[in-house]
């Protein structure tokens, strides 16, 4: 492996590590979000929110 | 005064270069386009100087209620409108065309009526023209509600739906006409590309615009699915589409990349229409509106966070199993796979948590017509989102691809999932945006699901039976290692099945036809006068006392 990398070869060796590890961490970091302790509440008003304007805007 | 001055320059000017470009251009297509641009800068040049004229009669004939509600509601309604108009255009250019594939003497011999040029117009009215506009009404009724704020920017949310209806009739137009750049749910050309993408830009600022002066300090999860829709087919059209015109006075183009990576490039565009148009946009109605005709909060909000964060970090990536056994690499062609498969757990969650909504209140499934609509969509998403990810495997693929189960595949999706989502949110939002108690009449929408229901089934099924039959057959080898049928033997064989594919799309119509007479009498103020779909039966002969028996 002495001869240069092409530019495919570079940007394939960063998608195969840091790269992915980058979109691993984000992706976990937002789906665990609304999980994380004493988030019930805030979830709760959240799905409730649509229900504070029944009258449609009249 | 001085606005209505500027602004009748603008469409002065508009209506200029569209007729040099008229007159300059050096094929009729384009020419042709170019009258369409400038009729309509015309039509705006006539409105602008007569505003108020118009706006009344607007008014008076798609009755508009005159008290406006803190909400900026007309352009929904017009949305509303053009959802059931370019649906009732779609569905019946698609019975056309099927009945052109049983029936090959229907393309009438004529190069603007057949298969080819049809084609394309039904696939982009059913999909950009009624999921279009029904994809822009909700979104703006949405966003206002759930933001509790007015829309912002209310003359460009008017060139965002009145562009885009242009944009369909120069995409429709030009598919009769011929122009086509030849690429699957991307086939306008250039000049009407950078409308559309002009107009979708307007469209972002409008809905961007509107999120920011919200009242309410959390941003529902609906518009999280709107907002990935918008911004993402925002990215798809314009890498997609980077064409080089030949010229500027024509309408052909050519596109900078060529062979598998024009290939690549128009099925991660091509997917992603699937998975941010036809999933995400929808999926942004079914988080708002099943919640509020269940009168139930959605099932679990997490869930909700979760399945779209899956879609977005995976959809992307699932472009590549449209190229199986293509010239692409093949390990570009297993990630698309590998990607497919993960999608359908995401998937599934989402529309487990729709249908647990229901939780507690499933008996709304027999006695309101728009929450079986409803629960059928997403009944229909889980299922497509099942059959999707196990046809993107390359061994089923190898039978599948190129035969009509794709198309049964495709439709249990639109007809099932998109086009019945839509219909329960047309039905929501009428009476509400019309000031109406309720429909003209709710067991019509029970006719329109059940004629629906079973279109679907009788669509659907025959494909199944086509596609598979058509799979075995190509690859039928004989003892002597030859192919044992023809091609023209295995359309010979799906003539029956052709047969029943036109007839539950007639039934899909009809259906249809049944939801645009309902939505009429609903605006136009009637109520029919019927019995409720569900009541207790009273036995007058039981409503009393036991009559004591006296003692033997």
């Amino acid at each position: 492996m002495s001869e240069p990398h092409s530019t495919y070869e570079t940007l394939r060796h960063f998608a195969d590590s840091w790269g992915l590890v980058m979109l691993t961490v984000t992706f976990l970091v937002l789906v665990l979000w609304p999980f994380r302790p004493g988030a019930r509440s805030a979830n709760q008003a959240a799905k409730t929110m649509i229900f504070k304007d029944d009258g449609d805007g009249e | 005064m001085e606005s209505v001055v500027s602004r009748s320059g603008w469409w002065l000017a508009a209506l200029f270069i569209s007729t040099v470009a008229m007159a300059k251009a050096i094929d009729w297509g384009f020419a042709v386009h170019m009258g369409i641009f400038a009729l309509a800068a015309l039509i705006g040049l006539v409105i602008s100087l007569r505003t108020t004229d118009f706006h009344a009669a607007a008014r008076g004939i798609l009755r508009l209620p005159d008290d406006q509600t803190r909400y900026d509601d007309d352009l929904i309604r017009f949305g509303v409108i053009a959802t059931v108009f370019w649906g009732m255009a779609g569905f019946l250019v698609g019975l056309v065309i099927a009945l052109q594939l049983t029936f090959p003497v229907l393309n009438l011999g004529l190069e603007w009526t057949s298969f080819g040029r049809l084609r394309p117009l039904h696939t982009s009215a059913v999909i950009f023209a009624f999921g279009g506009s029904a994809l822009i009404a909700t979104s703006f009724y949405v966003v206002q509600r759930t933001c509790r704020a007015r829309l912002a920017f209310p003359g460009l949310a008017r060139f965002v739906f009145w562009g885009y209806q242009l944009f369909i009739v120069l995409a429709a137009s030009g598919y009769l006409l011929g122009i086509s750049q030849g690429k699957e749910y991307a086939e306008p050309e250039w000049y009407v590309d950078l409308w559309l993408t002009i107009v979708w830009l307007a469209y972002l600022a409008v809905f961007v615009g509107t999120l920011v002066k919200r009242t309410e300090p959390h941003i529902y999860v609906a518009n999280w699915f709107y907002l990935s829709f918008i911004l993402t087919v925002a990215m798809l059209h314009v890498v997609n589409n980077m064409n080089v015109p030949v010229s500027l006075f024509g309408s052909k183009s050519y596109p900078l990349w060529a062979g598998v990576q024009g290939a690549l490039v128009q099925w991660w565009y091509g997917h992603n229409a699937v998975g941010f148009f036809l999933t995400a946009g929808f999926l942004a109605m079914m988080y708002y509106f099943v919640p509020k005709q269940a009168q139930r909060p959605v099932y679990s909000y997490r869930l909700s966070i979760l399945h779209f964060w899956s879609l977005i970090f995976l959809y992307i990536w699932a472009g590549p199993h449209h190229l199986h056994y293509t010239a692409l690499p093949d390990w570009a062609q297993t990630l698309g796979m590998v990607f497919s498969v993960m999608l359908w757990m995401p998937s599934w969650g989402g529309m487990i948590n729709g249908l647990m909504t229901l939780n507690g209140a499933w008996d709304k499934v027999r006695t309101d017509p728009i929450i079986r609509m409803m629960v059928l969509a997403l009944a229909f998403y889980g299922m497509s989102t099942f059959e999707g990810p196990m046809m993107s495997v390359k061994s089923v693929n190898s039978l599948s691809h190129y035969t009509d189960w794709t198309i049964g595949h495709v439709h249990s999706g639109a007809l099932g999932w998109n086009g019945m989502i839509t219909f329960s949110c047309i039905y929501f939002l009428v009476p509400r945006l019309w000031g109406r108690e309720r429909l003209y009449s709710l067991r019509m929408v029970n006719w329109h699901f059940w004629l629906a229901t079973l279109g679907i089934v009788f669509y659907a099924s025959s494909m199944w039976v086509a596609g598979i039959t058509q799979g075995l057959m190509w690859r039928e080898y004989g003892a002597d290692g030859y192919l044992v049928n023809s091609f023209v033997e295995t359309v010979a064989a799906l003539h029956p099945m052709y047969l029943l594919r036109a007839f539950g799309g007639g039934l899909f119509l009809i259906g249809a036809g049944v939801m645009t007479y309902n939505v009429w009498q609903t605006i136009a103020g009637r109520l029919r006068d019927e019995l409720p779909l569900y009541q207790p039966k009273h036995d007058p002969a039981a409503d009393r006392p036991l009559t004591a028996v006296p003692a033997e």
